[in-house]
């Protein structure tokens, strides 16, 4: 009786453990097959609406078919720049604080915890910072605005990337600078720094990328513009604005557009992931020790 | 050796200064940048707080629980009146929660099994391609999902799912069949749970890499099979961790805007049906700010947006402490 | 060319930690003096306090006055400027990876703000012929990097960077102890000819090699030192019953 009920047991054990795996490898299977689906979908349809006018030509009416989606690609250039003139400089800064001089004190770890809470604060309420920050005082809607919101936004991610970068260059690189006679902030910037270089270019990258495919904080600070502009003070027309106003229109032209723009969001990011994924498991410093 | 030259380096070298004051300065603009980070959160805080004063002194608290007024004709309730200035954010709230909540039932139970398996069980070949998507998938930027949710997804559920839902849970009241659209709670809380799947896994993955591997051989060494060995030895020891990445995810999906915005419906109503449209937190700001009719209107929707940033920002926190707590380390990142 | 270094009453901690106890020592001038003793005795440390390299540990601390021909460095000078005067080589070669060959030997004084293209060259060549490395990279300078050479060549490269800012005096943390035979006795020899220009300190857990190479030696235990002499002395004829233990290998 008493293997019996052992036997029973064991033989119960082991169900429940092919059971599982099953159900393990049934959830792999149920998150990547979409997910893959979405992703061929997206490129299928992207590839074959994506063509030379698409980068040339600026909108047509309503309607009307062919036009491009040159303004747009521009005005999101333009976004992009004044975003990256915010955010890359300061978050590097924060990371060469974070990473070079308050490793392990009280306020590093404050500005790291916060960094990253900020960075799952939902991307509306920067654009209605930003609003409130500029599109008011200015009474108009302007490129510059849509550009401060995506700084903000790049601030924490660049900030931590470039801390983690940082933390994989060996002390005895520093200590090889320090006892040359550099000075600090030279043997931070010129020794350093250029040591984590690929990585930390790497890291504004992902964050570029991401605030490319931002839409919700553009809306009412950029606002979008039928016209092709690059004035940082007039409103400005941007990628993602114009993947979302013909996504949501009628027209069967202007969806193909929405999916011509939409590949060329996810080329750009494809890139960036890649490339981080590539320096990181490369190590920053190939060659070194 | 021409010695002469070499005391030249010698005396270029002793008559540069100790760049002190460089230093210094460099250390000062270190920090600054550092402090931005904080300077940022209170500065959105005090600009939303500025911002919806008027709507605050109008609707106080009321304004996320009262049910202003009632239309004449029908007899429903509007919570929302941008033209008689009525306003009250109750539809909104009920909204994000519904999505958010819905969207975690079906992504959670996904994840942790993804996790299960990227961790313990795949073979690995397979593991640097299954992580890899699964990073890629977590930057893909929200328009794009909400594209691809008003082409795919939504004719789907309006076509296959939808019907079957009414069909067979039809009579629990929660899935009726009166909207043709196929938009709706269902059809954010879906796309939703695609877009915080790779976040949640990804930090499951991490905290359950962060047991020690310790943990795991001394429940094999009891003779426990893998299931066993991973129920007791993993996530025993990582289920912290685990709700920290859940809330984290919860964290995202409550702020995710334009994948939402495009697939709810955009009707300022609470339905008892999830099949019904609906709207959400972030879908009324995205869809009304740019048009907003009055200084009120205005004022309120950015109250919402204040009640969205420190909602956001509180299960943040609570979610990285806790992932903190399994970690330990710095505080983990999300990619 | 090189300048004596007076210690006194020099004392160190880590933390809590008393790492080095009441070290005075005179170490002579363009001589070659070694520091030995067992792992963990203050050898590293001592040497690291001469360039003020020990602070750069946030709970590292310092007493006692170490003079460097007429600089008191404690009370003088920036650590930056003790620095330039005052060479290292580390246990483990480090050149900066993301430099050619070239740059790595110039960094010192590029990066101290020295634009004299010409002499640079003159220099960087001098420095890479004295650390006995300009016929294997003389090719090749400017295209390779510093980290794509072998692990002697690399160190004998950080020494070629330490000598090109003409340094007074030369330190040396274990140097050859990551090192190959072959390597090993290439970085002794070199030693040997720089001794006569520089005054060099070299720690060393090698006790043929501070034989070899110095001319005087330290002997530390416990984070004092027990004896110091001409380093015949301390090798036939030690004073202290413990510098005699550790070199016949009884302890350490």
């Amino acid at each position: 009786m008493a293997t019996n009920a052992t036997s029973f047991r064991s033989k119960y054990r082991a169900t429940m453990d092919h059971v599982v795996t099953g159900l393990a490898v049934l959830a792999t299977a149920l998150v990547v097959v979409p997910l893959i689906a979405i992703f061929v979908y997206l490129l299928l349809k992207g590839a074959s609406s994506v063509n030379l006018d698409f980068f040339l030509k600026n909108p047509v009416p309503e309607g009307e078919s062919g036009g491009g989606m040159a303004n747009a690609i521009v005005g999101s250039g333009v976004l992009l720049g004044i975003a990256s003139l915010i955010g890359i400089p300061i978050g590097i800064g924060a990371g060469i604080y974070l990473a070079e001089f308050g490793r392990g004190t009280r306020l590093a770890n404050a500005v790291r915890f916060t960094a990253d809470v900020l960075n799952g604060v939902p991307s509306i309420v920067m654009g209605l910072a930003a609003y409130s920050l500029i599109v008011i005082p200015q009474r108009h809607f302007s490129a510059l605005s849509g550009g401060v919101a995506l700084g903000i936004m790049m601030i924490p991610t660049v900030a931590r990337t470039s801390e983690e970068m940082l933390l994989m260059v060996p002390n005895m690189i520093r200590e090889a600078a320090l006892g040359l006679g550099l000075s600090n902030w030279r043997a931070v910037l010129s020794i350093t720094v250029r040591t984590a270089s690929p990585g930390i270019i790497t890291g504004c990258m992902l964050a570029f990328a991401r605030v490319a495919g931002e839409t919700a904080p553009l809306i009412f600070t950029a606002l979008g513009n039928a016209f092709f502009s690059t004035n940082p003070n007039q409103p400005i027309e941007a990628l993602p604005l114009q993947i979302w106003v013909y996504a949501t229109g009628p027209y069967e032209d202007q969806h193909r557009l929405a999916w011509a723009g939409a590949l060329v969001l996810i080329v750009l990011i494809v890139l960036a992931v890649s490339l981080v994924r590539y320096v990181t498991s490369r190590g920053v410093l190939k060659g070194a020790s | 050796m021409p010695k002469t030259e070499i005391s030249a380096v010698r005396q270029f070298l002793n008559s540069r200064g100790n760049s002190a004051i460089a230093d210094r300065v460099f250390h000062f603009l270190m920090v600054l940048c550092a402090l931005s980070i904080f300077g940022i959160v209170i500065l959105i805080l005090s600009e939303l707080m500025l911002r919806s004063s008027e709507a605050w002194h109008q609707f106080g608290f009321r304004f996320f629980s009262q049910t202003p007024a009632h239309d004449r004709y029908t007899g429903l309730p509007t919570y929302w009146d941008p033209v008689n200035g009525s306003f009250s954010a109750l539809p909104f709230v009920f909204g994000t929660l519904v999505s958010s909540l819905l969207s975690l039932v079906i992504s959670v139970p996904l994840a942790v099994g993804l996790a299960i398996f990227l961790t313990e069980m795949c073979p690995r070949f397979l593991r640097g391609p299954l992580a890899f998507i699964t990073e890629l998938l977590a930057a893909i930027p929200s328009i794009i999902y909400g594209l691809w949710a008003v082409f795919v997804l939504v004719p789907l559920l309006r076509e296959h799912v939808n019907p079957m839902l009414v069909k067979y849970f039809g009579w629990t009241g929660f899935f009726k069949p009166d909207n043709p659209t196929g938009l709706g709670y269902v059809a954010a809380a879906v796309i939703l749970a695609i877009m915080i799947l790779p976040i949640i896994s990804s930090l499951t993955r991490e905290v359950m890499t962060a047991v020690p591997h310790s943990q795991r051989e001394a429940v094999l060494a009891l003779g426990a099979t893998r299931w066993e060995m991973i129920r007791m030895g993993v996530l025993r020891n990582a289920r912290i961790g685990i709700v920290g990445a859940v809330i984290l995810g919860l964290g995202r999906a409550l702020g995710e805007t334009m994948a939402v915005t495009m697939v709810i419906g955009n009707t300022a109503e609470i339905s008892r049906s999830l099949l019904a449209n609906g709207s959400s937190m972030s879908s009324v700001i995205a869809n009304e700010f740019a048009e907003a009719v009055s200084d009120l209107h205005r004022s309120s929707l950015i109250e919402i947006g204040l009640a969205l940033f420190v909602v956001t920002i509180i299960v943040n926190a609570f979610a990285r402490l806790l992932v903190w707590m399994v970690t330990r380390g710095a505080p983990a990142r999300v990619h | 060319m090189g300048v004596g270094i007076e210690v006194t009453n020099l004392n160190a901690w880590y933390g809590t930690n008393h790492t080095l106890q009441d070290i005075t020592l005179n170490i002579p001038a363009n001589h070659a003096t070694a520091l030995i003793g067992p792992s963990g005795c203050g050898k590293s440390t001592f040497v690291r306090c001469l360039n003020r390299m020990h602070e750069t540990n946030p709970i590292a601390r310092v007493t006692g006055t170490v003079r460097i021909g007429d600089m008191d460095i404690y009370n003088d000078a920036q650590p930056v400027e003790i620095r330039r005067r005052v060479g290292m080589v580390f246990q483990r070669p480090n050149p900066f990876p993301t430099m050619s060959i070239y740059d790595n030997v110039a960094s010192g004084l590029k990066l101290n703000g020295y634009k004299n293209k010409r002499s640079l060259d003159e220099i960087v060549e001098r420095s890479l012929k004295n650390s006995a490395l300009w016929d294997e990279v003389k090719d090749d300078l400017k295209s390779k990097s510093g980290a794509s050479l072998s692990g002697g060549q690399q160190q004998r490269l950080c020494i070629a960077r330490a000598l090109a800012v003409d340094p007074e005096v030369l330190l040396m943390d274990e140097p050859a102890s990551a090192l190959d035979p072959v390597s090993t006795s290439k970085i002794e020899d070199l030693i040997f000819q720089l001794k006569s220009q520089y005054t060099i300190v070299i720690v060393t857990h090698n006790m043929q090699q501070a034989a070899r190479v110095a001319e005087k030696t330290g002997f530390f235990l416990n984070g004092r030192m027990v004896e110091f002499d001409s380093t015949h002395k301390i090798f036939t004829n030690p004073s202290d019953k413990r510098t005699e233990d550790y070199i016949t290998g009884r302890f350490g």
